[in-house]
């Protein structure tokens, strides 16, 4: 009969919220607030890879993109792992910054053992598809679509990893708008001429890039170049300028 | 959310305009004082340039209760790093420190943020820090809702290694710029200039801002 | 040292009357039974050089190697128990790559020096643990700036221009002291490494050993590796010239 009236039972305690009883919040807060998946915010748009004779030309504008703003304009993503592989990387950027220092930590790691031997395209590309695999199984995906160029005994790699760790490797890969606009256009180049060499190549792919920036609203003209090259090894050139002709504006009639 | 009582419910947040540019000697920040709850303006004369270290501060964008708390922590962290240092920690460390919480705890956070400062070796630096936690180092950054407005004055304007008063009087015509189109921004613009010697903070009134074509 | 513990000795927790650890003065004399190991901080950058003792015949050239990588910019040579040292390296590259995280750039060797010692003298304070029966000079090339430390098993640490640890320690710091070590480059400084290796080696006691040369320094761009084949080729020769040229004047005297 005295017992303690209902409003005490399971009332306050150190440490804990009290809820009032009868006086449900309106709204059922989520019991797990955290997010469980993203959406990418800063991001860069297409890469551009294909193989050559002797090795292997991968190619992205330098724009990190914030919505449809185009708001940093150098920033590099692609980038040498090691002597004999190039990582590049398209959507989030801070992402890729973290996997990036993930890698290069990795192979600082491994450096450091000095025991000869080098982190080879191939592990580096499976060793991705797992991140990214797992990443996407915890609903937490990174937002990116990496491309993986490297030289593995003797003969030229290129590989794409992709959010949910899907992977495949090819002799010409693209991301983003490229994958519909420029994979075309170089497996058409490759089919008419398979040993292509490195002029060739880099022709090739600045073509691409002005594809691109015609029709990838998220494109720039501003970008860099990896070159892995069977004899002369890796180098990352730029930033250079896409090449535009706009004279067709003057053909243009009524609309 | 939008109407007559939004403040109620709405965010505290700093609907902002922040700036940050180098010069030949240091780097300037800049900021409004607007902080808003919803379309109320909750303070009107808010200081979104926040010390850090002595020579690194940085401009608050996004959630106020988020950035005071980060900005909080890695004070903390850098003042005792500092002291296990036995000197000044490099700009490019705080920024380090903000990216790693801000992309760690990005699901959660709603922070945009520029630290900017000065050390021994590399002088007057600024580091871009937006939503989704990635950084990078920029000559001049800006940053905010009001900041769209003045992409365009910012790029036709900035020029590298300026004298200290030209930078000034950029930084202070971009945030008046800025404010006077961004609802969100205004009040009065604050102004930190840091360099080897420390920072020089300054106030342009809201009355006493530069004026442009107001139809 | 001539006295024995009298039962003070068993423990690192426990001080004697006369306020000694004496665990980790026998931590030093393991470091002592070891093949001599010296630092050379020059004007463009660091040698480090181990006399590798060989113990058998049958053991690959090689192993047991006793120069390691912390980080790319960072070396770490010691004497001592090699098991006791690889334990040290591994807790500097762990120190190096958490700093590297939470900092996003390299580690000073003056931060790493301080983690380091710190963790090597905390295992002289407890009784279910002893010291580690290791010396180890770390080094490193920073912005142009060359910085050296050695921290022993006690966890005390100095910066030095040039040091030595090991059997012949003594002989080798007298070797050093000679040279204007700060003025040379490190080009010169492994033929002179070498030469105070071969100098101090004692051929009655220690039949084989190994040299070990790395750098870090301005030719190395900053990184920490092993001395290329023909700068370590012309530091050994030079030794064995300079060896040979001592043992001519030796007969000549006689």
């Amino acid at each position: 009969m005295f017992s303690a009236p209902p409003f005490w039972e399971n009332g306050p305690a150190p440490g804990n919220f009290y809820n009032f009883p009868n006086l449900q919040p309106q709204v059922q807060q989520p019991q797990d607030f955290r997010q469980h998946s993203q959406s990418p915010v800063t991001t860069s748009t297409s890469l551009v890879g294909i193989t050559y004779d002797k090795g292997i030309l991968v190619a992205g504008d330098l724009l990190a993109s914030y919505g449809s703003l185009a708001r940093y304009r150098n920033c590099p993503r692609i980038v040498k792992i090691n002597e004999n592989i190039i990582l590049g990387a398209s959507g989030d950027y801070a992402d890729f910054q973290y996997v990036k220092d993930f890698v290069e930590q990795k192979v600082i790691s491994e450096e450091c053992l000095d025991d000869g031997l080098a982190l080879k395209p191939k592990s580096l590309y499976c060793w991705l598809t797992r991140i990214l695999y797992n990443r996407r199984s915890k609903m937490d995906p990174l937002w990116n679509n990496f491309i993986v160029a490297g030289i593995q005994d003797g003969q030229p790699f290129l590989g794409t990893v992709d959010k949910h760790g899907t992977a495949y490797a090819d002799k010409v890969i693209c991301t983003g708008y490229g994958a519909h606009i420029a994979t075309p256009l170089l497996r058409d180049s490759l089919d008419k001429n398979p040993q292509l060499n490195l002029a060739e190549a880099k022709a090739l792919i600045e073509k691409c890039l002005e594809v691109l920036y015609y029709r990838d609203a998220r494109s720039y003209p501003k970008y860099q170049l990896g070159i892995i090259d069977v004899e002369q090894g890796v180098s990352i050139e730029g930033p250079l300028e896409v090449p535009q002709k706009w004279e067709i504006a003057y053909h243009s009639k009524r609309f | 959310m939008e109407g007559p009582n939004d403040w109620m419910d709405a965010p505290h947040s700093t609907g902002t305009s922040i700036m940050a540019a180098e010069f030949d000697n240091g780097v300037i920040i800049g900021a409004d004082s607007r902080s808003t709850t919803g379309a109320y303006i909750a303070n009107r004369v808010a200081d979104k340039l926040t010390r850090i270290t002595d020579r690194i501060y940085c401009c608050r964008s996004g959630s106020a209760a988020d950035t005071q708390a980060i900005a909080d922590i890695v004070s903390y962290h850098l003042e005792f790093h500092g002291m296990e240092l036995g000197g000044d920690p490099l700009v490019e460390i705080g920024a380090n420190v903000f990216k790693e919480l801000c992309y760690n705890y990005r699901d959660s956070l709603m922070a945009g943020i520029l630290v900017a400062g000065w050390d021994k070796k590399k002088g007057g630096q600024i580091y871009s820090i937006p939503i989704g936690g990635m950084c990078v180092r920029q000559p001049v950054s800006i940053g905010g809702s009001g900041s769209s407005y003045v992409y365009g004055y910012v790029d036709a304007n900035f020029k590298p290694n300026m004298t200290q008063e030209e930078c000034v009087k950029f930084v202070t015509n971009t945030l008046a710029l800025a404010m006077s189109r961004d609802g969100s921004s205004g009040g009065v613009v604050r102004l930190g200039i840091i360099t080897e010697k420390g920072i020089e903070r300054r106030v342009v009134l809201g009355n006493e801002l530069p004026k442009f074509y107001e139809n | 040292m001539s006295s024995i513990g009298t039962g003070y000795d068993l423990s690192a927790s426990q001080f004697s009357p006369d306020g000694r650890v004496f665990q980790v003065e026998y931590a030093m004399k393991a470091v002592e039974n070891s093949g001599t190991v010296l630092g050379l901080k020059g004007s463009d950058g660091i040698i480090l050089a181990a006399e590798k003792l060989i113990l058998s015949k049958l053991h690959e050239p090689g192993t047991n190697q006793r120069i390691f990588n912390i980080d790319k910019h960072i070396g770490m040579a010691f004497s001592g128990l090699i098991a006791d040292a690889r334990q040290v390296v591994q807790i500097a590259r762990r120190e190096a790559a958490d700093y590297r995280q939470q900092y996003g750039v390299s580690i000073p060797l003056k931060y790493l020096n301080d983690r380091v010692s710190m963790y090597m003298h905390a295992y002289t304070l407890y009784s279910a643990i002893r010291p580690y029966g290791c010396s180890v000079i770390l080094a490193s090339y920073e912005d142009g700036e060359p910085t050296m430390y050695t921290i022993d098993p006690s966890g005390v640490s100095y910066g030095y221009h040039g040091c030595a640890t090991g059997k012949a320690k003594q002989a080798a710091k007298t070797e050093i002291e000679k040279l204007k070590v700060s003025q040379l480059p490190c080009r010169e400084l492994a033929k002179e490494a070498a030469k105070i290796i071969y100098l101090v080696h004692d051929e009655l006691k220690d039949k084989n050993f190994e040299l070990e040369l790395s750098w870090v320094c301005k030719e190395s761009n900053g990184l920490h590796q092993k001395v290329p084949d023909n700068v370590y080729q012309e530091a050994e020769r030079a030794a064995k010239q300079a060896m040979e040229a001592d043992s001519e004047s030796d007969t000549d005297d006689l």
